[in-house]
């Protein structure tokens, strides 16, 4: 054994830089992280400064032209009545359509991270992956046909003889509507169906980590299992039901095709976005209007960071 | 001849924590040396720093008389058996074992021998092509030391390579690496935090604590010679007895370490022999402990352990006894709290 | 959650989990349904009848199908390669260094994917506005790997973090250098999670509607072809043709993704 202690390679010029990256870790992690920060940075980052600068101008009435001066009636005019309508009926859709989502999701992530075993554990999750991943314009699109006068649900109350109870529905004030697909209740069924699988995924990852013998323990001190729910299992779920919110409610927030393919002709404010900056051609407000959900997302993220719902993201 | 290893004035810092802190030390070229600690001691950052993990922020380390001082891993004849074994998991037995030789650019049949070789020096012959998951805890540990030791290292580094194996399994794997490293002649340095298995396996022990080396010398030395309360208390265990004490009972008035199965339990009133010292008192706990039974005794305020083979039934709770053994057996020590 | 498998389910709970699932699925299997309908005006159900002719039409009478289909696919494929490296470039550093405001970036890595995409799109029109840049297939790639960039991302970190240190320590001390230590043991290790990311951002950029309405200008990708049928109808089975097609194109690499990251599990880690 007549090697040296210190071995003698390393000449190549790959070797002379993974010195130079070992002795300088700080330089490894710069070279690794500038091309995606910069990306990001750049693309993204400065894309929403760009659209934050278009918030502060404002549009000549008259010409139609964008002032390029500072000024703050934008914002203004964002609480106009018409304009605080459109904010107050997304944002309460955005909360209704969270609560649904973990309504329903709820107890099939529950059912996925604590019974099912083997090939059902499998099963749920592609069943939840593949609707999740499946193209968003198709699913808006199978509820349109699904709500559609014509269509299958209107055809199920007729034959189970509960169209009563549909036009009932139907002829309430606010979420009803000439039919399911041009009412609140459309709407709202359609944004569910289209986030819930991000509700369901959080949840169960954040299920997935409560021990089992959290629950033995809480049975063995005595809880019924009601009580193992709400103080165990609830308490150590809210992190994933919050990660999951902070996408059904973001998503609700900014969303603009589904009230436009199934909605009343009330405007959310994805919608009064779109049209400010396509046929209106007022940007400004259309920026402004963005910051409404940029901000409501800012608080969101903040108070979920706080209570640990990034771990299971 | 310079030492296979030498640390001048060590220290490596975590943050505002001193994990190595001014390590001076020399380990021998081919001696199985064993650095001992509790965890957090500085034991294992000590082993790091050899293979180049970790570079020192102040002091410089030399290996075999060449300064290691900014030198990667890679570069450094020196290999690792890891704690979790570090086996790659998407490579045969085999790849794992060769994947040294295959950096180095030795021809595929040339390191495949090679590999057979060291799977065979490790009684894992014809293992070559299973994977990592289908072997049991030792058997992957086996697999480890092949790997390192198939590119002929300088130093051979273990990082607690017995911790996660049973008892049995583990003092069967003490016995056929102590046979290995003096087959092959390489230096070994051991990190582990078992008292046992430092004093059986090593030539020499250093004893850490709080990121600095309290002792360092032959484990009948370090056992038999405690320097400090410390060492006295992480070797094994010990009667640790105050300065008034220990002169009251013919030994020096410093802090004085007394092992246990030094101390003969006899009936109250036993006659004390030439060169001995004695006290008395009652016992107040019996633990029956396997190949011993330890007697804890309330003896001048103080309590007292004295172990003795097991099989001595003539004393329970409650009984006065006498305590006796050599004024030899109390050591000194430099050190008292 | 690990434990005793032979606990009975609730009656309720799993009748609840069931609705679920059937919930999520029957829509989509209502689109199939729809395609073979001979009602070509309403959404009539139940379909008078069933044929397959629509196939025929959507494949031979309809040429405005495929420039946009083409693109989407253009598209997707960039998008895909340039999240591939920003991705993963992004996860090695965040995986292991640990550096003053590396909490700040990684939440800007997820930025995207967390505000609604109407905000990305509208800022990066207001971008190409302010640049001068013309819409082209540069406008509608820059948008999409922007958020292929967080799914791959997101795939590549869950990996990298399993990756245990000690198995890069292992092999730089076996002499590889960084390189070789890439190449031979990162590598092979995060590989599948890499090609699984790979995919679904190629699904979710193929699928994507809400950024490009405004980054493509005059262009016209499938999403945006399905949109306006949507609005405008022509041959309603035909939209259901192409929308079965969008299906299988998109859940084939889901499929596919979900089959590697699975795989992945089992030779990811060295002991479980």
């Amino acid at each position: 054994m007549s090697q040296a202690a210190i071995a003698e390679r390393g000449y190549g010029p790959l070797d002379r830089v993974s010195d130079i990256f070992f002795v300088r870790p700080k330089l490894l992690t710069l070279v690794l992280l500038l091309p995606p920060l910069l990306w990001i940075g750049i693309v993204y980052v400065g894309s929403l400064f760009a659209l934050l600068l278009q918030s502060f101008y404002s549009l000549d009435d008259y010409s139609g032209l964008v002032v390029h001066e500072f000024t703050l009636s934008t914002y203004a005019q964002l609480l106009e009545e018409a304009n605080l309508q459109i904010i107050v009926r997304t944002v309460t859709m955005s909360a209704l359509v969270t609560i649904g989502c973990v309504i329903i999701a709820f107890p099939i992530a529950y059912y996925a991270a604590r019974y099912a075993r083997g090939w059902t554990k499998a099963f749920f999750y592609l069943a939840v992956m593949m609707p999740l991943w499946s193209s968003y314009l198709v699913k808006v699109y199978a509820w349109k046909l699904i709500l559609a006068k014509e269509g299958i649900l209107t055809w199920l109350a007729k034959n189970l003889h509960l169209s009563w109870l549909l036009d009932g529905i139907m002829a309430l004030p606010v979420i009803g509507g000439p039919s399911l697909s041009f009412s609140y209740i459309g709407t709202f069924l359609v944004f569910v169906y289209i986030w819930i699988p991000y509700m369901i995924l959080p949840i169960q990852a954040a299920l997935e980590r409560v021990p089992s013998n959290y629950i033995e323990a809480s049975a063995d001190l005595g809880a019924e299992p009601r009580q193992t729910f709400w103080t165990v299992i609830f308490p150590l779920a809210l992190p994933g039901i919050i990660a999951g919110s902070i996408f059904t409610f973001s998503l609700t927030l900014g969303d603009y095709i589904v009230p436009t393919i199934v909605g009343n002709s009330r405007l959310m404010i994805g919608q009064a976005v779109y049209t400010l900056q396509g046929t209106a051609g007022n940007i400004p407000l259309a920026a402004a209007f963005t910051v409404v959900p940029m901000a409501i997302m800012g608080v969101y993220l903040w108070i979920a960071k706080r209570m640990g719902a990034f771990d299971v993201l | 001849m310079s030492p296979a290893v030498r640390f001048v004035n060590v220290s490596r810092r975590f943050g505002s924590v001193r994990a190595v802190d001014g390590v001076t030390l020399d380990i021998t070229e081919g001696e199985f040396f064993a650095m001992l600690g509790p965890s957090g001691s500085g034991k294992t950052t000590c082993l790091r720093l050899i293979a180049g993990f970790e570079q020192p922020d102040d002091g410089h380390i030399e290996i075999f008389g060449e300064t290691a001082d900014g030198v990667p891993p890679y570069k450094r004849n020196v290999n690792t058996v890891f704690q979790d074994y570090a086996l790659f998991p998407h490579m045969t037995v085999g790849e794992n074992v060769a994947y040294g030789l295959r950096i180095k650019g030795q021809a595929r049949a040339k390191r495949a021998a090679k590999a057979r070789d060291a799977l065979s020096m490790v009684k894992l012959a014809g293992f070559e092509g299973r994977r990592p998951a289908q072997l049991s805890g030792g058997q992957r540990q086996r697999v480890a030391l092949a790997r390192a030791l198939v590119n002929g290292p300088k130093v051979l580094l273990l990082d607690e390579p017995l911790g996660a194996l049973d008892l049995k399994l583990r003092e069967q794997m003490q016995e056929e690496l102590k046979a290995l490293q003096k087959d092959l002649g390489i230096t070994f340095v051991f990190v582990t935090h078992d008292q046992g298995e430092a004093l059986s396996m090593a030539d020499r022990v250093a004893v850490f604590n709080e990121g600095r080396i309290v002792q360092v010398g032959a484990p009948s030395s370090v056992y038999e010679r405690p320097e400090s309360r410390f060492v006295a208390d992480f070797v094994g265990s010990s009667n640790v007895l105050p300065p008034a004490f220990a002169s009251g009972h013919g030994g020096v008035s410093k802090w004085t370490s007394l092992r246990p199965e030094k101390i003969a339990v006899h009936p109250a009133g036993t006659a004390v022999p030439e060169k001995h010292a004695a006290t008395e008192g009652e016992i107040k706990m019996v633990s029956y402990q396997g190949a011993v039974t330890r007697f804890n005794v309330e003896a001048e305020k103080m309590r007292i352990n004295a172990e003795v083979p097991a099989g001595d039934t003539r004393f329970k709770p409650g009984d006065s006894v006498r305590l006796i053994w050599p004024k030899s057996a109390m050591v000194t020590m430099e050190e008292g709290a | 959650m690990s434990s005793s498998p032979n606990r009975a389910t609730p009656l309720g709970l799993r009748i609840s989990a069931i609705a679920g699932l059937l919930f999520l699925h029957l829509p989509l299997a209502l689109i199939f349904l729809y395609a073979f309908t001979t009602e070509e005006r309403s959404f009539q159900f139940p379909p008078p009848g069933y044929t397959t002719k629509w196939f025929g039409v959507a494949w031979s009478e309809r040429p405005d199908i495929w420039p946009p289909l083409y693109l989407s696919l253009k598209v997707a494929a960039i998008a895909t390669a340039l999240a591939l490296i920003f991705g993963t470039l992004a996860a090695a550093a965040l995986s292991r260094a640990r550096f003053f405001g590396r909490e700040t970036i990684s939440l800007l890595f997820i930025l995207p994917i967390a505000l609604p995409g109407i905000i990305t799109g509208i800022s990066l029109r207001s971008a190409f506005d302010i640049m001068g840049l013309d819409f082209s297939i540069w406008t509608i790639v820059l948008g999409h790997a922007t958020f292929c960039i967080v799914v791959v991302y997101n795939n590549a970190i869950a990996r990298f973090r399993r990756l245990s240190g000690s198995l890069i320590e292992a092999s730089m001390d076996l002499g590889a250098n960084s390189f070789q230590t890439f190449w031979y043991v990162i590598l092979p290790q995060i590989g599948t999670a890499l090609l699984a990311g790979g995919m679904l951002a190629f699904a979710l950029s193929f699928d994507e509607v809400i950024v490009t309405t405004f980054t493509a200008g005059q262009q016209s990708t499938l999403p945006i072809w399905m949109l306006s049928e949507l609005i405008r109808p022509r041959q309603r089975p035909v939209t259901n043709v192409v929308a079965v097609f969008v299906v299988v194109v998109t859940l084939l690499p889901i499929l596919a993704a979900y089959y590697l990251t699975r795989e992945g599990e089992h030779t990811g880690g060295s002991s479980k």
